[in-house]
Order: C-alpha cells, then sequence, then structure tokens
C-alpha cells in the first residue's frame, strides 16, 4: 500500500489501531466495511473522517424505513417524460435524460475515488441488503430502459453502518468487512473530549469522565447515555462554571444524559438527594422484562 | 495456510464459510497482515467473523491455535527507541529482492542479541546494526532478505495476549441476534390492501396509455394507490409459570415480532395459563395494569389476526370449572373453555403455538389440557417450521 491510499485516522476523529486497520484492509481488498457498535460511539464520523483524511469526496446514502434498493441506483422519470413529449420538448427520444442516478450511481460514475456511506442500513426493509449484493459484489448494475450497464469506473470505498435494529442476511455480511466499535474506555473517552475541547481543565475532564461512566454502569439503564451526550455535558458544565470537585458529587444537570423517566429513578435513587418515587419505579417495562 | 483456524473456528460453532477464508488468503496474499501476529489477529477477526456476539468464539479459537507462539516485546523495547527517528524507506527492485534460503534463526537470534549488546546507539542506513534504511538484517523499512523487522508500522502488541483478554465475553449471549427467522417467518404473514385506501402516487402506466388513447392522444396521467400490507394482529402470551422455562424462546418471538415494521397494527397482550373475564397488558399479570377481556372484543375488530403463544399445560379444572382458575382471587364464572371458545368465535383467524414441540403433546403431563385447546384453537409448535404453518393458517378462513 502507497502512503498516501491508507487511512491514518484524522485529527478531529480518535480511531482505535484495529479501527484504521480495518478501513485499509476493507479499501485494499474493495470490499464494504460494515461498521456495527452502540450509538454515538462515531460510526458515521468514520466515514467523514475517512473522507477527509484520504482527501476524497463523501456521498452520504441515508436509509430510512421506507428506502429501496432501488432508489440508490437510478429513478426512471416516466411521468416527465409523458408531458415532455406531449408539449414537444427536449428530445424525448432521449431516454438517457430521465434516468437519474441515485447515490449509489453517483459513486459509481465519479471520475476519482470516493468514499460512500450507507448510513443505518439496518433502518430498511429487512430484504434491502439482498437487493443490494450484486451491485456492491461487482460494483456496476444494469439499466433496462436504457440497456446500459453502469460500471464504477474507480471502486468506491464503501461504509455501511448499523445500529443492529435488525439482523443482516449471511450472504451480505459474508461480503463485508466488520468491525465493531467498542464503547471507548476512561482513557479513550478524555482524548476524545480534548479533541472537542482542547482548552478544557483536566480536573473537569477527568470529574466528567469519572462520573459519566459511574452512570453508565448503573444497571437497568433502559438508554445508556453515550459520547455525544457527554460531550454535551462537558460542554454544558463548562457553560454553568461549575467546580469540578463537586461533578463527581453532586452530578449537576443530569438531563443532559439521562433521557428516559425510568433511567431518572434508578439515578436518584443511586445518586440522587431526592427520595424515590415507589410508585414510578414499580412502572416496569415490558419489553425489558422480555428482554432480560 | 492456517487451515487449522478455519476449522477451530468451525468447532466453535462459528460458521466461517469458504468465501470469507479466500478473502483472507486474498489479503495476506498483498501482506495486508504485515506479517505480523497481532496484525493478523485483526485482519482475520474483521474478515471472518460478522457479528460482535462471536468475537469471543473467535478469541477461543485463536488462543487454541496461537498459544505457542509468544512475541516477546521486551527485547526491542530499546531498540524501538532508536528507530523512531527513521531514514527514509529503502525501495528495491524485485530483481534485487533474492530470498535469502539460508538462513537460520538461532543464528539470527543470537547476532540480534549480540548487536544489542553491543549497540549503544541510533544506526540509520548502515549494513549491520540494528537501524531503519540500509541493509542490516535488523530494524524497519530497510531491505535484507533474511531480516527481522523490529518496530515499523507492525505493532508491537502481542496478538495471543489480546485474544487472552477476550474483552467480547459479555457479547455472547445477546439475544437479538437470532431473531432473523423469526422475523422471516412474519413477514410472510401479509395480506395487500385493495387499493381502496391510501395516497394514489403510483402512476399506473396501463390505465395512462388507456386514458391518453381515448383522449385523442392528449396526455392524461392515472394515479393508482400503493398496495399496502394491512394485516392487523394481536398477540396473547402466556407468561409465568410453566412458561418460564420457554421464556427465551418466547422472547425471541416477541422481538422479532416487535421488530416487524410491515404490520398495520401490532399489539401485545399477557395471561397466566387460560383467561377469563381479563386480560394483562403487561407479562406480570397484574389486575392494575389490565383489561376487561368484553372490552378487548370491542376494541379490536375480528378480522385482527389472533396468535396465542402457550404451552397449554395447566389444570384440567382450570379450563372445564367455574371458578377454576389458578390465582386465588380469581371469580370467573364462566369456565376457562368458555372464554376461549369466545375468543376463537369472535376473531375469524386465530392460532396457538405451543413452545412444546408437538411429537411430546401427547406424552407430556399437560397433554389432556392441550388436547382440550386443540378443539377450539388449531395448534402450532413454536418452531420456524411451526410459525411458517400457522402463518398459512392465518391467511385463510377458518
Amino acid at each position: 500500500m502507497e502512503n498516501n491510499t491508507s487511512y491514518l485516522g484524522s485529527e478531529k476523529y480518535i480511531a482505535s489501531d484495529e479501527l484504521i486497520s480495518s478501513v485499509n484492509v476493507a479499501a485494499a481488498l474493495n470490499r464494504p466495511l460494515l461498521i456495527k457498535g452502540e450509538p454515538g460511539t462515531g460510526k458515521t464520523m468514520l466515514a467523514l473522517s475517512v473522507a477527509e483524511n484520504l482527501k476524497m469526496q463523501l456521498i452520504i446514502w441515508n436509509i430510512k424505513s421506507t428506502t429501496k434498493a432501488q432508489d440508490g441506483l437510478y429513478v426512471y422519470d416516466t411521468v416527465q417524460r409523458l408531458y415532455d413529449s406531449q408539449f414537444g420538448e427536449g428530445n424525448v427520444r432521449d431516454i438517457k435524460q430521465y434516468i437519474k442516478l441515485g447515490k449509489l450511481g453517483d459513486a459509481f460514475t465519479s471520475d476519482k475515488r470516493i468514499v460512500l456511506l450507507i448510513d443505518e442500513i439496518d433502518k430498511a426493509d429487512i430484504e434491502f441488503p439482498n437487493d443490494l449484493l450484486w451491485e456492491l459484489d461487482q460494483m456496476n448494475f444494469y439499466i433496462p430502459e436504457t440497456g446500459e450497464t453502469v460500471s464504477a469506473k474507480q471502486r468506491p470505498i464503501v461504509v455501511i453502518t448499523s445500529n443492529a435494529e435488525k439482523e443482516l442476511p449471511d450472504a451480505f455480511l459474508r461480503r463485508c468487512v466488520f468491525h465493531y466499535i467498542a464503547f471507548p474506555d476512561q482513557e479513550m473517552m478524555k482524548q476524545i473530549i480534548n479533541v472537542h475541547y482542547p482548552n478544557l481543565e483536566n480536573d473537569l475532564v477527568r470529574a466528567a469522565v469519572n462520573a459519566f461512566y459511574n452512570i453508565r454502569n448503573l444497571p437497568g439503564l433502559q438508554k445508556k447515555p453515550s459520547t455525544s451526550e457527554l460531550l454535551d455535558w462537558v460542554q454544558a458544565l463548562t457553560i454553568g462554571g461549575i467546580d469540578p470537585h463537586v461533578i463527581e458529587r453532586e452530578m449537576p444537570m443530569p438531563g443532559v444524559l439521562l433521557k428516559k423517566d425510568n433511567d431518572m429513578e434508578i439515578w436518584k435513587r443511586k445518586f440522587g438527594s431526592g427520595a424515590a418515587d415507589a410508585k414510578a419505579a414499580a412502572k416496569k417495562n415490558i419489553s425489558g422484562y422480555w428482554r432480560s | 495456510m492456517f487451515t487449522s483456524l478455519f476449522y477451530g473456528l468451525r468447532q466453535q460453532g462459528v460458521n466461517v464459510s469458504l468465501i470469507e477464508w479466500l478473502t483472507l488468503m486474498e489479503a495476506l496474499q498483498r501482506g495486508l497482515a504485515s506479517s505480523s501476529l497481532i496484525s493478523f489477529y485483526f485482519l482475520a477477526r474483521s474478515l471472518l467473523i460478522k457479528s460482535e456476539s462471536q468475537y469471543d468464539a473467535y478469541d477461543r479459537a485463536f488462543l487454541e491455535i496461537f498459544k505457542d507462539i509468544e512475541t516477546p516485546p521486551e527485547i526491542i523495547a530499546e531498540a524501538l527507541k532508536w528507530l523512531e527517528h527513521s531514514a527514509p524507506a529503502k525501495l528495491m527492485d524485485q530483481a534485487d529482492k533474492r530470498p535469502d534460503l539460508n538462513w537460520d534463526l538461532e543464528e539470527l537470534k543470537r547476532k540480534l542479541a549480540e548487536r544489542l549488546a553491543q549497540q549503544t546507539e541510533e544506526h540509520h542506513g548502515g549494513g549491520n546494526w540494528v537501524g531503519t534504511g540500509g541493509t542490516s538484517p535488523f530494524g524497519h523499512s530497510g531491505y535484507n532478505p533474511a531480516g527481522v523487522r523490529i518496530g515499523g508500522d507492525s505493532l508491537n502488541r502481542s496478538a495471543v495476549k489480546v485474544a487472552a483478554e477476550r474483552q467480547y465475553r459479555d457479547f455472547r449471549t445477546d439475544e437479538t441476534l437470532t431473531t432473523r427467522q423469526f422475523e422471516m417467518a412474519l413477514r410472510k404473514l401479509r395480506l395487500l390492501s385493495t387499493s381502496v385506501d391510501g395516497e394514489r402516487d403510483i402512476l399506473d402506466l396501463d390505465a395512462t396509455v388507456d386514458a391518453t388513447g381515448r383522449n385523442a392522444g392528449m396526455l392524461e396521467l392515472v394515479w393508482a394507490r400503493e398496495r399496502k400490507n394491512k394485516i392487523k394482529l394481536i398477540l396473547l402470551m402466556d407468561s409465568g409459570g410453566s412458561m418460564n422455562a420457554y421464556q427465551r424462546l418466547c422472547s425471541q418471538l416477541f422481538n422479532a415480532a416487535n421488530k416487524s415494521t410491515h404490520f398495520h397494527d401490532l399489539q401485545f397482550y399477557f395471561f397466566h395459563n387460560c383467561w377469563y373475564e381479563t386480560i394483562y397488558n403487561d407479562p406480570y399479570c397484574s389486575d392494575r395494569n389490565s383489561t376487561a377481556t368484553y372490552d378487548f372484543l370491542r376494541q379490536y375488530s375480528s378480522d385482527y389476526r389472533l396468535i396465542i403463544v402457550g404451552d397449554a399445560s395447566m389444570a384440567a379444572s382450570e379450563i372445564l370449572m367455574p371458578f377454576g382458575a389458578l390465582s386465588w382471587w380469581a371469580t370467573n364464572e364462566e369456565p376457562g373453555q368458555k372464554w376461549m371458545q369466545r375468543l376463537a368465535s369472535h376473531f375469524e383467524h386465530s392460532v396457538w403455538l405451543n413452545p412444546i414441540p408437538e411429537k411430546y403433546w401427547g406424552l407430556v403431563e399437560g397433554s389432556y389440557t392441550i388436547n382440550l385447546v386443540r378443539e377450539v384453537f388449531p395448534m402450532f409448535e413454536l418452531t420456524i417450521d411451526g410459525l411458517n404453518a400457522a402463518v398459512k393458517k392465518l391467511k385463510v378462513k377458518k
């Protein structure tokens, strides 16, 4: 590998060595890189960082529950064509101008190698990844309307993120390079905060990180606070001018970290001053029960 | 190469396919493992393992095979310091790279130890001392046909140690990872809507051509409605008691149904053994959070599909006798059988899923009550096949 084609991590994004090597392996083998991990571990940010570091253009394809594989390839604008034929505008015989390429199509036709981010692939229908197998494997697709095959001029670096909401099909997984981003440990978390807010006092960062991990380790939380929430909290603490020494003891502004009533109750019982409202605490969660 | 790892992984229950294995071979051939065990560890993991729940199995297989290979980091700690300030990499023509097959590991080790003992400072570009560039057998970014690479790109952590840490032990029992097959089975439960409701947003090409023709060639667009799944589903689950043994299985079904996005409506209710005047809104089955069964029947129209999950194993009195309910406080004036029939006749489509395998239905303790229930509801076992059969049953009217 030449130096300028391998990803090294970037200033704004702290990546572990394993992650960096996974990116480079995926790029070298031309396989999609599937990134899984808890929300807030920087899955989406990774693609931004790769694009920035390798100085490539980034194309983002955000997946929603209604997204179909076809949307990423191309859309054939029949209606426009019919209208044009009615009013004699444009060259109706040229079907090409009514074919609009989707994100994947854009990525394939780009002259330079680019980074394609397929964000939250598990949001889509359960069959969605299977529909893209051929396209991602062979990096080409066929447009029946024009009889053309669009193939990648430069095979893009494909980064796919998943929140594990749905399981992905085996056939799809076999073709990917997989990396699971574990939740950062305390040391790494301090580095991450440093990258985002370089001018903070060490005391504040240390206290905030400690408090944060105390909260995260509470058993029974429905929604564990993530990195982005910690960053918000740190900012809130700085703006509020809170003394670092009281952070661990009093945990001011817990609402930035905890977003659910239940979690707040658990926190209050453990750390808070107010007595827990027994009634609310008794209201247990159904899915929590079944998943336990 | 390394085929023992391939079979080791399969032994640990990781179904590594040949495609993945060949990809790994390709990667190795391209030197992506940079000849170090730790790089190989991560490389192989990213290519062979596709779920964090299998990371631990990988660690175990890796340990088993590579446990005797230690890469001692301590010899090189000092040498690494010298190498930090490196000379530019020495590029070699392919023709010059003659592999030296006459080297001896012991000899090399001895020489390295000797060099390290004698060397006291950095050297770059030479042919003898530990350094960068150059042709000394020791160092990095240089070239020696039988060299020992110290530092540089490769990492100095021991792969065997990383594997031994087994950081991913906790992920092994992840429930959400086994529900896909259930999800796929539930997907088959769909009944596409007739095109009467919903937005008209799909161009109906045939009708458009037709209308345009009749309109003397003046374009007339005809829009149609997209057909959507209109299945409404109620899952009524037995909770507690004899069902505890099947909780894992039931929670998989619960999760699979919960994740399915294609149902028009999806409701969950609970009961214990049999239901009477009330059914419960949560698996704790407490009266505080319950619904009167009559209200339940009024609330949900007969076109809801009803899936009941339970082992149907209980005392016969719970089904046959008035006041026969298990709970001390229950005051059911009518026997459970009556209530079962009431639901069965209200909903046009209903099935009972039993976590007990079908072949044991005649043999287990509850076989008598299982038969009683089967008189009212068509019963299927809670397996992929059973669920598929049940879904088929739910699509046709009784």
